[in-house]
């Protein structure tokens, strides 16, 4: 027994930690839970409804119909060359997709105790399937998107059309992806201690919207609210929707040194939040 | 035999704190910050208490299991036993890495997975078989493992019928079924199984302890074990530990963890050796009473269905013996007697000097259950020369009985066997 090397040992389970502990092999030895639980939140979502997956349109369209009343019609904000529907249901969908992100990675914890109280899987698998059923979700709401964007174009006639910038749209779905879930680990990573969080979370992120140009352009808030303009422009989000439109309509507030700042800033909170979700991973079972 | 360790378990502890967590820890979050910032050891690790239940103790903070160490070998199945809180599922938790110990190392050669309350991670409106790969992913297993094992995972289970209904539409035992079906096709180095056999039918029961069998014995696959069922225990197991308030107590082979288990831990019970100031007056001196099975030590469980006897150790002082006899009372745990019985109608005459008196009660007379002896040594049929209430209790456990065979107590005390014959 004595002739056992320390180093023979497959792995250790101590009180130790480590600040990140992201074992890559291990998460691509669970690759196959991290699809079906994919599949599970797609399916289970819309199990017995009558409307099954066209609940992933109805929400986004009637709210953009909503919008348009309100904000458009009624409060008169203008939207540019983009017609106010198609500019309303931009800015939905891709807010949608980070608070979906955000708000179902931000249980994390507190839902899955029952299972993590159990049975060991890295957890991070969790947050990251929810990640990755939301994408699903979102590539449905482009396609629709993009079916009212050609019906403007070429039945209505309307005279937009995409910039170049289109080929980073990639970099937008990880930024958003990136900032829901390290705000969402984050939070689940708190919530396991102080459950205020999730009251936060709630009436927070409908708050946060405003703040995100989800209905407005920039440019407009600028002009009415210079005072205030400071708080959207450094939300990253709203880099994310303005860079979006951007793409989608050649008109809106883009840079390159924008989208830079957006993807450094989601980089950082996303090595936050991993940092803090592993610390919480070991023990939360205990004073969850 | 030399076996490799698989497993080796260092000083491993684990604290807990009692109470409402939420009403204190932003206040002990920042002093354990402040303590962190100064260099200085985690305050609250000094302090708490032996993990005794029943009693109230200073210390908010307890701990559930205290410098643990044992090492399992490769093939082994070891088995792990103790009372309600007595740590073992906190034991499991920590090697099935669901939480972490607050101090001691926990060292794996293998892959561990844990079939804790099996079913877990089932999603109701998943049908059985996507339940299956659900299951099976959560457990560690990948698609094509799964895949490949489809078929025989859904024979075992005995739900082919209901395999493309959603779960939730299971019956509590079909379920079980399900999971431990997905579990015992899992292929870990070590496997971690807690009390699977408390739900499902005897038929499903004697399935499951034959598949755990063929997992230990036929694929030689490392298994650690914790029940109740201490049948289950003795017929899987090769080796068991005992767990007593957080600490191990006992640890040996099965047959001794489970004797030690049963006699209700540590302090001896069934046998007592006086003292020669207790019962000793001028007829006579009592040196001794124990009550065991007539083939096994004081130190074993005590078991039903096997012959019973109570050895009687007494010096006779009196030049005229014959004068003397010993009788008992037996009373039950609520104190009832029960009958009693004495040297005299057994036919057994004292001599002067020392007496080492037999008396044997036959198998399967008396029921499971705890039961008090009274001690009288009467004087010319009448008058009690010395008495002692109480003098002794026992613990009587059921015997082993068949996998599938109604496992309730019967009603009573006493099961005596009578005489059974056809008349015609």
């Amino acid at each position: 027994m004595s002739a056992l090397k320390d180093d023979s040992w497959l792995y250790v389970i101590s009180s130790k930690k480590k600040l990140i502990d992201f074992n890559f092999k291990e998460i691509w030895q669970y690759r196959d839970l991290l699809f079906l639980f994919v599949k599970r939140n797609v399916i289970t979502v819309y199990k017995q409804t009558i409307l099954g997956p066209l609940w992933y349109l109805i929400q986004p369209l009637f709210t953009s119909v909503i919008f348009t009343v309100i904000f458009n019609d009624l409060a008169e904000i203008p939207t540019g060359v983009a017609p106010a529907f198609l500019f309303n249901l931009a800015g939905i969908t891709s807010w949608n997709y980070f608070k979906e992100c955000f708000v179902g990675t931000s249980n994390t914890f507190v839902s899955n105790q029952a299972i993590f109280g159990k049975v060991y899987f890295p957890r991070v698998i969790v947050p990251m399937s929810t990640v990755v059923s939301n994408l699903i979700k979102y590539g449905i709401q482009i396609l629709v998107f993009i079916g009212f964007y050609l019906y403007y174009v070429f039945i209505k006639g309307k005279a937009i059309q995409p910039d170049s910038a289109l080929l980073l749209f990639p970099v937008l779905v990880i930024v958003m992806g990136l900032l829901g879930l390290g705000f969402g680990m984050i939070i689940s990573s708190m919530t396991t201690k102080y459950r205020d969080m999730t009251f936060l979370v709630n009436f927070g992120v409908q708050l946060l919207m405003y703040a995100s140009a989800v209905m407005y352009p920039v440019s407009f808030f600028k002009k009415k609210l210079p005072s205030l303009a400071w708080l959207v422009e450094y939300n990253p989000m709203t880099t994310v929707i303005e860079a979006f439109r951007f793409m989608a309509f050649g008109v809106g507030d883009y840079s390159v040194e924008k989208l830079f700042y957006a993807v450094v800033f989601s980089v950082i909170i996303f090595l936050i939040g991993l940092v803090v979700f592993n610390k919480t991973e070991k023990s939360f079972i205990d004073t969850i | 035999m030399n076996k490799q360790v698989i497993l080796k378990v260092e000083d491993i502890s684990k604290q807990y704190r009692l109470g409402l967590i939420s009403s204190k820890t932003l206040s002990d979050d920042l002093k354990l910050l402040w303590y962190n910032i100064r260099g200085k050891e985690n305050p609250f690790l000094k302090v708490g208490e032996k993990n005794e239940r029943d009693k109230l103790g200073d210390s908010n903070f307890v701990w559930a299991l205290k410098n643990i160490n044992f090492d399992v070998y490769e093939g082994e199945v070891l088995g792990i036993i103790g009372k309600n809180g007595a740590g073992k599922s906190t034991l499991l938790k920590l090697l099935s890495r669901v939480t972490s110990p607050t101090t001691g190392e926990i060292k794996t050669k293998g892959r561990i997975a844990s079939l804790l309350e099996v079913g877990t991670g089932f999603h109701p409106e998943l049908t059985g078989l996507e339940n299956v790969f659900l299951n099976g992913a959560i457990l560690g297993m990948t698609k094509k493992e799964i895949s490949s094992k489809l078929d025989e995972i859904v024979a075992f289970s005995g739900c082919e019928r209901y395999i493309d209904t959603p779960v939730k539409r299971y019956s509590s035992g079909m379920r079980v079924r399900l999971a431990f079906a997905v579990a015992a096709f899992l292929e870990p180095d070590i496997l971690v199984i807690d009390e699977v056999l408390a739900v499902g039918d005897a038929e499903f029961q004697k399935k499951a302890i034959g598949k755990m069998q063929d997992i230990s014995k036929g694929q030689g696959r490392t298994v650690l074990f914790v029940s109740h069922n201490m049948a289950a225990v003795k017929s899987l197991c090769t080796r068991a530990i005992v767990l007593e308030n957080g600490q191990i107590a006992f640890s040996g082979a099965t047959d001794e963890s489970v004797s030690f288990y049963l006699k209700g831990g540590s302090q001896l019970q069934n046998s007592k050796v006086f003292d020669d100031s207790l019962f000793n007056n001028e007829v006579s001196n009592l040196n001794e009473i124990s009550v065991k099975n007539s083939n096994k030590t004081i130190s074993e469980a005590i078991v039903g269905d096997q012959v019973i006897e109570l050895i009687t150790v007494i010096d006779i002082k009196s030049s005229t013996p014959d004068r003397y006899h010993i009788t008992y009372h037996l009373n039950n745990e609520l104190g009832d007697p029960m009958f009693s019985f004495s040297s005299f109608k057994g036919g057994v005459k004292l001599k002067q000097g020392r007496n080492q008196l037999n008396c044997k009660f036959p198998k399967e007379f008396f029921q499971s259950g705890e039961f008090y002896l009274s001690f009288f040594l009467i004087e010319d049929k009448r008058k009690a020369v010395l008495h002692e209430k109480d003098i002794l209790s026992f613990t009587v456990v059921e015997g082993q009985r068949d996998i599938g065979s109604y496992m309730g107590r019967e009603p009573g005390y006493i099961t005596p066997t009578f005489v059974w014959n056809h008349d015609n």
